[in-house]
């Protein structure tokens, strides 16, 4: 009986904390960090996917779930980001609020899949363009540049770029299947080139001095070397170019066309910039330029 | 199944390097378990304790845990070799697999009957001589079954190790297809399914020969 009252008052305790924490104000995720509005008049041809995403008032948006800067679950469980403001600036055009949006993760290798499922509505993870991917999804895009650099250890002197890397016989980490691990064969022999199948590996790895260097786009280095400042440092020197695009589904013009004007439009009042230096630009200062979309037919 | 045939080249590579791995990673485990079985009977007590202290650790650590301490924690010891990642991979293949192999080496030894090793005694056998001429061949003969199972699992557990900077491995060309070419996932998770078939399932019929090869009539 005693015990049975004890394991009450603990439940009660319990309780209680649960509901004070979903009390304590909205949740950074719900807020629009970039400022855009939400357009509740927007009104869509009908048949097309903007007018069936706001009649249900939810779309679906998958991203990365451990890229800092750009997509990273925070502690409450919903994702921050430039992507994700990005999702959010989309949505609002769509008439919907932050909270209307369901996050997935959207892990590289499933990307293609989960677009082609119809698991979500658009894929903004960090997605470069390229003619692969696009023989299985539709990108709107890019939103964002980035290129691919190399992210060494603080004190090193002796990697320079991407030439100095043959001639040290610098050992390099990137992600098994990613087009950075690719592109870098063009710089280094087979023999040089660690891979893991995560990116964190790889930074452990560089941490512990088991590799030289680690490889990967620009945006997802700064995101890494923003966590330890003083273990690392980003070269700075680019060898490749990572179009970011917004993947949706294979073949749906209409859509792809209302994110593009979306997006010119969020470039020409600001939220696409605040969008950034709410979120990259904490670490990045360089506000990025909207690039030039690519047709969508 | 086009998907497979336009591929073979990489599944068959991912093969072999999954082949290579586990045959180091066999050999590895099964000499170190049966080492670490003789340890977990032998009348000396550290000795005992070594064996108690390795299965308890590494039969009760996830695999993945094992391999991360290897293959991150080694270096912060200044441990370093040419090929690290692959060396590294098999060597946590060998510290878990062989805590499996222990267990099953030491119920063999007990499944000896305890007659033989009086009788060992009895005719001025040694420890070690009883152990190497009359328990052993017995007991090693009784846990060809159990020792197969935990060969199998090791064959599947080696899918971890291309996660550890380990490239060439059977598991990891579902990266290289999928992110790399592009290629639908289901179509290449079966392909490497049936890789591992290739492995495993003539694996299971040779231990079922060796198995009636050398039964004993008790």
């Amino acid at each position: 009986m005693r015990s049975r009252r004890i394991l009450a008052a603990l439940l009660a305790a319990g309780l209680t904390v649960t509901l004070t924490a979903c009390g304590g104000g909205a949740s950074r995720s719900a807020v629009i960090l970039s400022g855009a509005t939400v357009d509740t008049a927007a009104t869509f041809e009908p048949d097309s996917t903007m007018a069936r995403l706001k009649a249900a008032g939810k779309v679906t948006i998958g991203t990365k779930w451990d890229q800092p800067l750009f997509g990273q679950k925070g502690l409450d469980g919903k994702p921050g980001g430039f992507d994700v403001e990005v999702g959010k600036i989309v949505a609002a055009k769509l008439g919907l609020r932050a909270d209307q949006i369901e996050w997935k993760e959207a892990p590289s290798k499933f990307r293609e899949e989960i677009i082609e499922r119809k698991d979500v509505d658009m894929v903004i993870a960090t997605y470069t363009m390229n003619a692969t991917r696009k023989k299985r999804i539709t990108f709107s895009g890019p939103y964002y540049t980035a290129a691919q650099d190399l992210l060494v250890k603080r004190d090193n002197t002796t990697i320079t770029g991407p030439d100095s890397l043959r001639p040290t016989k610098a050992r390099v980490c990137s992600v098994a299947g990613s087009a950075s691990a690719e592109n870098v064969l063009k710089y280094i022999d087979a023999k040089q080139l660690v891979k893991f199948d995560v990116y964190s590996k790889c930074r452990d790895a560089l941490r512990v001095g088991q590799v030289d260097a680690m490889t990967t786009d620009n945006a997802i280095l700064a995101g890494y070397l923003s966590q330890s400042p003083t273990a690392f440092k980003l070269l700075g020197t680019p060898f490749t170019k990572e179009p970011y695009g917004i993947g949706i589904s294979r073949g749906d013009v209409k859509f792809c066309e209302f994110i593009h004007q979306v997006m010119v439009d969020a470039a020409k009042n600001g939220t696409y910039q605040k969008a950034w230096t709410e979120t990259a630009g904490k670490f990045n200062k360089a506000i990025p330029t909207l690039p030039e979309f690519d047709s969508c037919a | 199944m086009n998907v497979i045939i336009d591929n073979i080249d990489l599944f068959w590579d991912g093969l072999l390097g999954t082949l290579m791995i586990c045959a180091y990673a066999a050999v590895g485990s099964l000499v170190l378990g049966v080492v670490l079985g003789i340890f977990r009977v032998s009348p000396v007590p550290p000795l005992r304790w070594i064996g108690q202290a390795w299965v308890t650790v590494f039969r009760n650590c996830p695999l993945t845990v094992v391999l991360f301490f290897c293959a991150f924690g080694l270096p912060e010891l200044g441990v370093d070799f040419p090929d690290f990642y692959l060396w590294v991979g098999i060597l946590g293949l060998v510290l878990y697999t062989s805590a499996f192999v222990c267990e099953a080496v030491r119920s063999g030894i007990n499944a000896v009957q305890p007659g033989q090793a009086e009788a060992a005694r009895a005719i001025g056998l040694t420890f070690t001589q009883s152990l190497g001429l009359i328990i052993l061949p017995q007991a090693l003969r009784t846990v060809v079954p159990p020792l197969g199972s935990v060969l199998i699992a090791m064959v599947k557990n080696s899918a971890l190790v291309g996660a550890f900077g380990v490239g060439g491995e059977l598991f990891a060309t579902v990266d290289t297809l999928t992110s790399a070419r592009g290629l639908p996932l289901i179509p290449v998770l079966v392909g490497v399914a049936i890789g591992y078939l290739i492995i495993t399932l003539p694996a299971g019929a040779l231990l079922g020969l060796l198995e009636r090869k050398v039964a004993i009539a008790r």
